[in-house]
């Protein structure tokens, strides 16, 4: 088995809100191995993305880390530096944004930003003068070219503005990879853009993964591209972790009954002319949850024993569930 | 992949586009020519002066413009009180009152930016400590505020910079404070803090280049301003001292003389009037340029 290249342990993430307190990922633990691609699935506001910022000491306020460990490479991030943090961010772990079209500055072309993350984290690069800039430039360009950017020459000094959404995605990803990191963190990183170029970034990212040997956590809302893209996955309801497992295990045999739900919802060829079955009912609030199973009011299978505190169980040799069916009786 | 046909090959910046839609602004490139000429006269003035502005010549105590009867057509706008030559000292004062407008908006411009950057970006205490002092600068009434300044460190070209340029940095500040609270969320600066960026980095590199162009804007507007508030304190006689020429003082050596000489003061106030308005009318025309919301 390879070993945990991530590792966090009980990470609970709240934000102080004037409603009350928020908590936004309670008690998660997440692994990401070596050289896999770990999908993380969920609804809007589940604390996937949450989770992952604060993975890297991203959190906005009024949102704060409570308790739990993030190990990184065999170092405490938690315990790092704000100084030591920056270090980490960009070099060792990159992270792509949602939004493309957002998420580059417009006032920089993308030559300077991409030599941005190279003047701060490479140290690689010759200490200064006309020889740092040739590298800066080669390390540009090769970069453009991995992510699939023709004429990157010209490319690198031309605006964002000037670039189609994929192709910004694209840059994205290169800025990204600029500095080898050992991490990607690619947060929905095709919400943004149309079914067709979703594949070819999807795609990228899986070809890059194999070729530069690092480790991939895509967050995603899409059971499909964890489906072709992850060898791993985790889904995540209300703040906690739900299921998780081999991807075909997960999608083939969900033992959660909300990922049970999440595949029912979604709409597939097999079943033309069949009504979808939406999961009923809304995600609860996370304000003042009660100690009890997350997924209770819109669970099909609940009963009083729900409605105690559920941990997650183990249900097969790499797979667990937060359910109390699990061990029972086989649902 | 292949680059579709309409890709532009040659690059642009949205500061080179915003250029380039001022420059089809007819007006604005009238008036920002004058402001050019002024600026020219005000670096060549030795050579482009007839005369030396301080040289004296009772025999031509208010002698009137070259048009009038008694006048000269090497003394073009007359002489003042002195028998100096008006045309002469108005080349050499637009010497002070540019340098001054610009001295003044480059420092008030530099730390407002500063001031402006660090209040929206890191918020906080450092937030309510410089606005609250914006706050308070903004009370008092400008002109007062100098005048109060200038008694306290005397008269004198620099001691006139720095007394306008303690106030006149609020308003860069203000400008670049609420352009950072809406520029600081964007995604790009959440992506480079999660890149390992530092606040100076982000703040220097990934802030300032977006909320440039109202600052420009802005900068220029003022520096009309700060020319108009040079001239009122050099009317006060707190400005630059005599004999060297500014346009306030000149207006204000005119006023004894106003019915019998009306040109002594009138000239000066119209190259007042002229740098004035053409950098209002400059100044416009960039805000059409850089911001689309204000154009028509």
């Amino acid at each position: 088995m390879k070993d945990a290249l991530l590792e966090v342990r009980g990470l609970r993430t709240v934000f102080e809100t004037r409603a009350g307190r928020v908590c936004a990922v309670d008690g998660v633990d997440v692994e990401v191995r070596r050289g896999e691609c770990l999908g993380i699935v969920g609804e809007s506001g589940s604390g996937k993305s949450v989770t992952f910022s604060s993975v890297m000491g991203l959190v906005k306020s009024p949102g704060h880390i409570e308790s739990g460990t993030v190990v990184f490479d065999g170092r405490d991030l938690r315990g790092l530096t704000p100084r030591e943090m920056r270090a980490v961010r960009g070099r060792d772990i990159a992270m792509t944004m949602q939004d493309a079209l957002t998420a580059l500055n417009p006032a920089l072309t993308v030559g300077e930003q991409i030599a941005e993350v190279l003047e701060a984290h490479d140290e690689t690069l010759p200490a200064r003068g006309a020889a740092r800039r040739t590298a800066i430039r080669n390390t540009s360009v090769e970069m453009l070219g991995l992510v699939g950017i023709p004429s990157a020459e010209t490319r690198l000094k031309q605006y964002p503005h000037e670039f189609s959404g994929g192709m910004r995605q694209r840059i994205m990803i290169a800025i990204a990879l600029a500095c080898r990191p050992k991490l990607l963190i690619a947060d929905e990183p095709t919400t943004a853009l149309d079914v067709t170029i979703q594949a070819q970034v999807l795609e990228l990212i899986s070809d890059i993964r194999a070729r530069l040997g690092m480790s991939v956590a895509l967050i995603t809302h899409d059971l499909g591209v964890v489906a072709e893209h992850c060898d791993r996955v985790m889904v995540m309801y209300a703040g906690q972790v739900v299921e998780e497992g081999p991807t075909a295990e997960v999608i083939g045999a969900p033992k959660h009954p909300y990922t049970q739900g999440l595949l029912a919802s979604i709409p597939r060829p097999g079943l033309r002319g069949q009504p979808i079955h939406p999961i009923e009912g809304q995600v609860p609030d996370l304000i003042g949850l009660p100690p009890q199973c997350r997924f209770y009011s819109r669970c099909a299978h609940r009963r009083d024993a729900c409605l105690t505190p559920v941990e997650m169980r183990q249900a097969g040799p790499q797979r667990r569930a937060r359910c109390i069916l699990i061990g029972e009786d086989e649902a | 992949m292949t680059m579709t046909a309409d890709t532009p090959v040659a690059s642009e910046s949205i500061f080179r586009r915003n250029l380039s839609n001022f420059a089809a602004n007819r007006l604005a490139m009238a008036c920002a020519l004058i402001v050019v000429l002024f600026a020219v006269m005000a670096v060549f003035a030795p050579w482009i002066a007839p005369h030396d502005p301080n040289e004296t010549d009772l025999f031509r105590r208010l002698q009137p413009p070259a048009w009038i009867a008694g006048g000269e057509w090497s003394f073009l706008l007359g002489c003042d009180a002195l028998g100096r030559d008006i045309l002469s000292r108005i080349i050499y004062g637009a010497r002070i009152s540019i340098f001054i407008g610009l001295a003044v908006i480059f420092v008030a411009t530099t730390v407002g930016i500063l001031a402006g950057l660090a209040a929206g970006y890191l918020r906080g205490w450092v937030d309510i400590l410089i606005s609250r002092l914006v706050d308070i600068l903004l009370g008092f009434p400008y002109l007062i505020f100098a005048i109060g300044l200038m008694a306290m460190m005397g008269p004198g070209l620099w001691n006139i910079i720095l007394a306008l340029a303690y106030k006149e940095w609020v308003i860069p500040a203000r400008v670049v404070r609420g352009e950072t609270l809406v520029t600081r969320e964007l995604e790009y600066v959440e992506a480079a803090r999660a890149l390992g960026a530092s606040r100076w980095h982000i703040m220097l590199r990934e802030i300032l280049p977006n909320v440039l162009s109202p600052v420009i804007v802005v900068a220029t507007i003022r520096m009309a301003h700060v020319i108009i508030l040079e001239a009122s304190l050099s009317f006060l006689g707190l400005g630059v001292q005599p004999p060297t020429a500014s346009w306030g003082s000149m207006v204000s050596d005119g006023r004894a003389f106003i019915l019998e000489a009306w040109w002594v003061s009138t000239f000066p106030g119209l190259a007042i009037l002229l740098l004035v308005l053409a950098i209002n009318v400059t100044s416009q025309g960039l805000r059409d340029a850089f911001d689309p919301r204000f154009s028509e």
